[in-house]
């Protein structure tokens, strides 16, 4: 990239919006996956919609690839720069445009932070009902891209679940309205491929979302048990009797003492932890807590509590949702894994794990959303001690091909990214992947944007317009064109 | 086509019936009927592969001698869309109709697109679960029509619609390619969530072979009412109350019919207590109103529609408004129907979803249906019409797809390079 394209630029997001100095360049190198790390060639921070299409018009006609990127707390690479390309920032596009209580929807800009969105309609008894544990620091933009989740899709369902359309810059600048804010807008659901391709597809400038009302009440319940495996055999037996918790959660022994030791969230010491929060009416919600405390008994239950205030119900969350940063305290290193399995497979995927970290001498946390089998093994190690870190590496992919194998899936909200592009293989065949690189075709024919993500085998599309240029993947020969 | 084009295409279509014989066997290559026709055009053949792969493979076949394909589940909604510009051979999915496996403690289902909703129900029911959802002609209607044709009811209100539903799709393409996406989990995000592309897309992208759904339990209880109101804007000011309370309700509908007064409908499902609890907050809200009990079969409102004297001389659209409008767009039909001198039913549930019967002289179904639309665009709502009468002028079913149509387009060229599936029954002539 030369310097005249550079203050092409800078024109167009005036002086503070381009970052291009080395030192400052290094802020960005990496998202919340810090072992890849790439120096893009700047840094862009547009205010509108307009100056996103300038910029983004500009990479198309210089072949440019760009990254979007939101606050950068994705934990698979999503938002890892592309080499000789450039950051597309959106955290000044930060205004809730509209609130529309009457027919609950939301449009906001996509550096919205998540749950500012909530912060600005809970007078009128409403929240954004996704809410990934990042959510006090991730936009709403990023949660798009990833598809994110968070304990309460259980019942809530996830980012696409709220997602009723977007306004999207293309590839080449174009600027198109997926879905809208009334429902079945004719054509092909757009808006429901673009949400969770990982910044693939283009870069969402607006959102209109779902917005959903408070239930009358909330009931959360701590339930101690000796093992995992009790606490996975009371989860199938509240799943079994017909419910719906909002949010079904479970800790491990290695997990609970993290939490203890960051938050004090004053658990009951034990092998197995579970949390369990209904919501809906309060005499419905009465009865069937009756029920889930008796089915945690009969499995095995030693100790259950339920929150008695809103401060307690805040505790027993801030202990979990704080889970993974207070590993630090237990572990000088630790990966964070994100696979799903089918929830019956629970005992047996755990034991598995438990062997495996025997074997490669690591030690392994366990959180997870129970409800739906989406497992966050935290693979423990010490950087310091030579071969431990590739031994953790090689221990959390082992977990991923347990979930794999037993018919689940490599990630359930952290998205593919960098990180597991190799293991795309293993769990689509070939005709799927190229499938979904035909789609993406569609969308970003010269493949600039967020290019290196997701696909194992990168392949170019068949057709582009104008000039042929080798695209730089394919002159370094990691690419093929078909 | 002339007569030459005519020639080719009748050798091209005997080469390929050959083909396809020798490889599926006689039995399931068969020559079309009126029965099999298309929104008024008679296709050729009709074939009914017995395999994933066998459909993968034929449709290959019919792809590669440039001839066009018009899938079919149970053939329940064959007239929605426009009429295809051409149709050659019609796909069954009449034996791809097994549930392969009932994952009943994980709350999944993988089923072949050919199963009925009602077999897949009763298979579901077998351990107390359900597809929460209620589409038309269960009876009739299968897993893959319903899909194409993004087809739900009433509890899409609390269960939300076949996107939500829907966790992975097996495609066959034009090409052989037989291609799955999503997983056997609810919770996944790895690449491209193409169960959303191929739901609602109308079988233009490709064939679905077989798909994967998240269940729900049945419910333990249910209670229906009905409650009477004076006017749609009484009507809306309910639904807005009920909507905005903290009742856990499952659906919620109103019903207008020419100068009646609207009624609207509610459904609770749970506990007997929960039960009891919602209805009592239920009598405090609608306080004057009338309030009834009301049969289960108040939720077939929609298929009733359909229930129509003269074919003829009936039109149907699927409407969708922004649930706060629903007093206007009440009012809207009810002042076309009476400018145009047409009879009218709609059923509008609350999520802005409604499905409109216009009855009259065609040329005014074709006018109403028309004023409609552009009252409902302009206010980022859309019509799209599911039956109209055989003497009605053409009438776009669609209407505007927006600024996303070329992308649309792309999308489709990429799957469907050769126009084989469908041609020009889906919106802005794809």
């Amino acid at each position: 990239m030369d310097a005249r394209i550079l203050e092409e630029l800078r024109a167009i997001v005036d002086g503070r919006g381009l970052v291009s100095s080395p030192e400052e360049l290094h802020t960005y190198e990496c998202d919340g996956l810090v072992n890849f790390r790439v120096l893009p060639r700047a840094i862009l921070l547009p205010t509108s919609v307009e100056q996103v299409r300038s910029i983004v018009r500009i990479c198309h006609q210089q072949r440019i690839p760009f990254v979007a990127r939101g606050s950068g707390t994705g934990l698979s690479g999503g938002a890892t720069p592309v080499e000789n390309g450039i950051v597309i920032s959106l955290v000044r596009m930060n205004r809730i445009l509209e609130v529309d209580f009457p027919n609950a929807r939301a449009v906001v800009e996509p550096g919205v932070l998540n749950l500012d969105v909530t912060a600005r309609i809970q007078h009128n008894e409403f929240f954004y009902a996704p809410d990934p544990s990042s959510q006090t620091v991730c936009t709403i933009g990023g949660n798009v891209a990833e598809n994110a989740g968070g304990a309460h899709c259980l019942k809530y369902g996830f980012t696409t679940t709220h997602v009723l359309g977007l306004e999207v810059v293309l590839p080449d600048g174009s600027l198109v309205h997926l879905g809208g804010k009334t429902l079945d807008a004719p054509g092909y659901d757009l808006a429901g491929v673009f949400v969770g391709s990982e910044g693939t597809l283009g870069i969402a400038t607006k959102s209109i979302l779902r917005i959903v009302k408070r239930p009358e009440c909330v009931r959360t319940l701590l339930a101690a048990f000796d093992s995992t495996n009790e606490a996975g055999a009371a989860v199938s037996g509240i799943i079994a009797a017909g419910m719906l918790p909002s949010a079904i959660e479970m800790m491990d022994n290695l997990a609970i003492q993290a939490a203890e030791a960051a938050v004090h969230a004053n658990y009951p010491s034990c092998g197995g932890l579970l949390l369990v929060e209904l919501d809906g009416l309060l005499a419905e919600v009465e009865s069937l807590m009756t029920d889930v405390n008796g089915i945690c008994r009969s499995n095995g239950a030693w100790e259950i509590r339920i929150a008695q205030s809103e401060a307690e119900r805040a505790l027993i969350w801030k202990g979990r949702k704080s889970a993974f940063a207070a590993m630090g305290r237990i572990s000088s290193n630790y990966i964070v894994q994100d696979g799903v399995i089918p929830r019956t497979a629970l005992p047996q995927v755990m034991g598995e794990i438990q062997r495996l970290s025997q074997e490669a001498g690591l030690r392994v946390a366990n959180v997870f959303h129970a409800g739906d089998g989406n497992l966050h093994p935290l693979v423990l190690y010490d950087r310091r001690v030579p071969g431990q870190q590739e031994a953790a590496e090689t221990l959390s992919a082992r977990i991923l091909e347990l979930c794999i194998e037993a018919g689940g899936s490599i990630t359930g909200e952290h998205g593919v990214g960098m990180d597991k592009k190799k293991m795309m293989s293993k769990m689509f065949a070939e005709p799927d992947l190229v499938t979904m690189q035909r789609v993406r075709c569609a969308f970003d024919p010269l493949q600039l944007s967020n290019p290196t993500k997701i696909f194992p085998t990168p392949r170019l599309c068949g057709e582009t317009p104008g000039e042929y240029t080798p695209h730089p993947l394919e002159s370094s020969g990691l690419a093929e064109r078909f | 086509m002339d007569a030459a084009a005519q020639s080719h295409s009748a050798a091209l279509l005997s080469s390929l019936r050959y083909k396809l014989i020798s490889f599926l066997g006689p039995e399931q290559v068969q020559a079309a009927s009126a029965p099999d026709v298309v929104a008024g055009v008679q296709p050729k053949l009709v074939i009914v592969p017995g395999s994933e792969s066998e459909l993968a493979e034929a449709l290959r076949l019919v792809g590669d001698a440039g001839l066009t394909v018009i899938p079919r589940g149970g053939g329940t909604k064959l007239c929605w869309g426009n009429p295809p510009s051409r149709a050659d051979v019609v796909f069954s999915t009449a034996r791809l109709n097994e549930v392969t496996e009932h994952a009943w403690a994980d709350l999944t289902v993988s089923v072949g697109a050919g199963c009925t909703i009602q077999t897949l129900q009763e298979t579901l029911a077998q351990h107390g679960q359900r597809l929460a959802l209620d589409p038309l002609w269960p009876a009739k209607a299968t897993v893959g029509g319903v899909l194409s044709a993004n087809d739900s009811g009433a509890l899409r209100l609390r269960f939300g619609a076949l996107r939500d539903l829907v966790i992975g799709v097996t495609l066959a393409l034009p090409d052989g390619t037989l291609a799955s996406s999503g997983g056997k989990v609810v919770k996944n995000v790895a690449g491209y969530d193409l169960p959303k592309l191929a739901t609602g897309a109308f079988g233009t992208l490709g064939i679905i072979t077989r798909a994967v759904f998240r269940l729900h339990p049945l419910p333990r209880n249910a209670r229906s009412f009905s409650i009477g109101t004076k006017g749609a804007e009484e009507a809306r000011r309910l639904i807005h109350a009920i909507q905005n309370s903290k009742l856990a309700h499952t659906a919620l509908q109103a019903r207008f019919e020419n100068e009646a007064a609207p009624i609207v409908d509610i459904l609770f499902e749970g506990t007997e207590v929960g039960l009891d609890a919602q209805e009592a907050h239920l009598k405090e809200l609608a306080e004057l109103a009338s309030l009834t009990v009301t049969s289960p079969d108040i939720w077939n409102t929609r298929q009733d529609l359909w229930s129509f004297a003269k074919p003829e001389e009936a039109a149907i659209a699927k409407i969708s408004v922004l649930p706060v409008e629903m007093d206007k767009s009440t009012t809207a039909i009810a002042k076309s129907a009476k400018v145009r001198q047409l009879r009218f039913k709609t059923v509008l549930q609350a999520t802005g979803i409604g499905f409109l019967r216009l009855e009259g002289d065609p040329a005014n179904l074709r006018f109403s249906l028309q004023d409609l639309r552009e009252q409902f665009e302009s206010n980022a709502g859309s019509l799209v019409v599911l039956h109209r009468p055989a003497g009605m002028a053409p009438f776009d079913a669609w209407g505007s797809a927006g600024d996303a149509l070329p992308l649309m387009k792309a999308v489709k060229k990429q799957l469907d390079p050769g126009n084989a599936l469908n041609p020009g029954r889906f919106v802005g002539g794809i």
